[in-house]
């Protein structure tokens, strides 16, 4: 039996606002991949659960007539794997969702869910920094959007105010995915069922001679919390890619990185994987957004 | 609290009454009897307690009850053919002894249920990803792998 007080389900987002803010402390529940762990491990006691699976208006992936992508919070990674327009814009995060755990999984885990729980290894995370992705808080007062790179404030933590709004959607911009390639790369022991030692994701776009003309690169489990490498993408912007270049990068990503050692990789081990996947993901996409490296 | 739930277990419309604090894996094995849903880990790691919840493989143990009314749930007690015969991918397991310890059996079987379901085709390296939700410390999965090749493998023979 789990450590639960009650359980609600709700069947619209006012009607699950409305239980939050009856509730003070009660946790939304769609997956439930985390929070039930997290009710295993003792982590969470006496709880009460909020269930948000059933609200149809969670779910689902289209384009807004701007040409920016919305995804619906409750939308499962396998959804977003196998969606054709997230393949078609972002096939970065639809990959990245691909990584998490294993099918199972994936057919309940959501993106939503992903970033709520704050955990710095979450695997759609980086890609959602790089690509400018937009959040949209509802709470029964309006609404308000966050830029996912401010969305997280430390381990486990985000601006969320969790006892009156709930993470409804994501936006990512047409134009940070429009002429854009991208690539995420995880490093962990086994390929499934694994939380990412280090994660990395880039995207970039080229200028037509070649130059680099946007370029972000974003990291999980390098900091306290999934961070954005601004002086580094600084770096990149105007140059040509050449292996020369990519070194430079990884000598600069490293200055706005703090790994940290812990039971799971060394620091040393994180030093090294910075570094690499730095170099390797921003290869990829070079070459995703139509250019060569000329070493 | 007791919560009365409705759902169809095997096909059959169900009126269950359950503690809301108890996972679906409790409410198939302790109230309906349907021991094939194991328990293994209980933290949605191991895929012992897989069952098809609306045609999609999922954990059980990781899901609450109360959460599951109004869904289709088939455990490895519900896919025999209506000739009593085993379905073809518990056919498959028995001919390739895709079996040692059996515990993780039931989940696999329903993963390799759903994978028929889908009318598709594996290559033996999706077939690995397809599978990889579920832990076999027998370490058998060559003889799984072989099984569902023969089922759902790119050359075989459609079943469904």
């Amino acid at each position: 039996m789990y450590d639960i007080k009650e359980t609600f389900r709700a069947n619209s987002v006012p009607e699950a606002l409305e239980l939050l803010r009856a509730h003070p402390g009660a946790i939304p529940v769609c997956g439930g991949t985390d929070v039930m762990i997290h009710l295993k491990e003792r982590k969470l006691r006496q709880a009460a659960l909020v269930g948000i699976m059933d609200i149809a208006s969670l779910q689902g992936i289209y384009l807004e007539q701007t040409g920016d992508l919305f995804i619906g919070s409750g939308t499962c990674f396998d959804s977003i794997y196998q969606n054709p327009l997230a393949r078609a814009c972002v096939p970065m995060l639809a990959d990245a969702c691909n990584q998490v755990g294993s099918p199972q999984i994936r057919s309940v885990a959501t993106i939503g869910g992903n970033l709520c729980n704050g955990a710095v290894s979450a695997d759609s995370v980086p890609s959602l920094l790089v690509l400018n992705a937009e959040l949209e808080l509802t709470s029964l007062e309006g609404k308000r959007v966050v830029k996912a790179v401010d969305f997280h404030t430390g381990p486990g933590k985000t601006v969320l105010e969790t006892d009156r709004e709930l993470l409804t959607g994501i936006r990512i911009p047409k134009a940070s995915y429009e002429g854009h390639g991208g690539k995420y790369l995880k490093f962990g022991q086994r390929n499934a069922m694994e939380i990412a030692t280090l994660g990395c994701a880039v995207n970039c776009a080229l200028s037509p001679d070649g130059t680099i003309r946007d370029f972000a690169i974003a990291f999980g489990v390098a900091a306290p919390r999934p961070i954005r490498c601004a002086k580094a993408e600084s770096l990149m912007l105007g140059r040509r890619p050449t292996g020369a270049l990519l070194k430079e990068l990884r000598r600069a990503v490293l200055l706005e990185c703090a790994p940290r050692e812990s039971w799971r990789a060394s620091l040393e081990l994180r030093t090294q994987l910075i570094q690499e996947l730095a170099e390797r993901a921003s290869r990829c996409a070079i070459e995703h957004a139509g250019g060569s490296l000329d070493d | 609290m007791i919560k009365v739930i409705h759902c169809t277990v095997n096909g059959k419309v169900r009126e269950i009454a359950v503690d809301e604090r108890e996972s679906l894996t409790d409410m198939l094995r302790l109230r309906l009897g349907l021991t094939s849903v194991k328990k293994g880990c209980e933290a949605g790691e191991c895929g012992a307690c897989t069952v098809l919840i609306d045609g999609v493989a999922k954990n059980s143990c990781i899901l609450l009850a109360v959460w599951a009314d109004g869904h289709e749930i088939i455990t490895v007690e519900g896919i025999r053919g209506k000739n009593g015969l085993l379905h073809p991918v518990q056919q498959a397991f028995v001919d390739e002894a895709a079996i040692q310890c059996g515990f993780c059996t039931p989940g696999l079987v329903l993963t390799g249920v759903e994978l028929v379901n889908s009318g598709k085709r594996y290559t033996g390296e999706q077939l690995r990803e397809k599978i990889s939700g579920h832990l076999c410390r027998c370490t058998g999965y060559e003889n799984i792998l072989n099984a569902l090749e023969k089922v759902v493998g790119v050359g075989s023979q459609p079943t469904a």
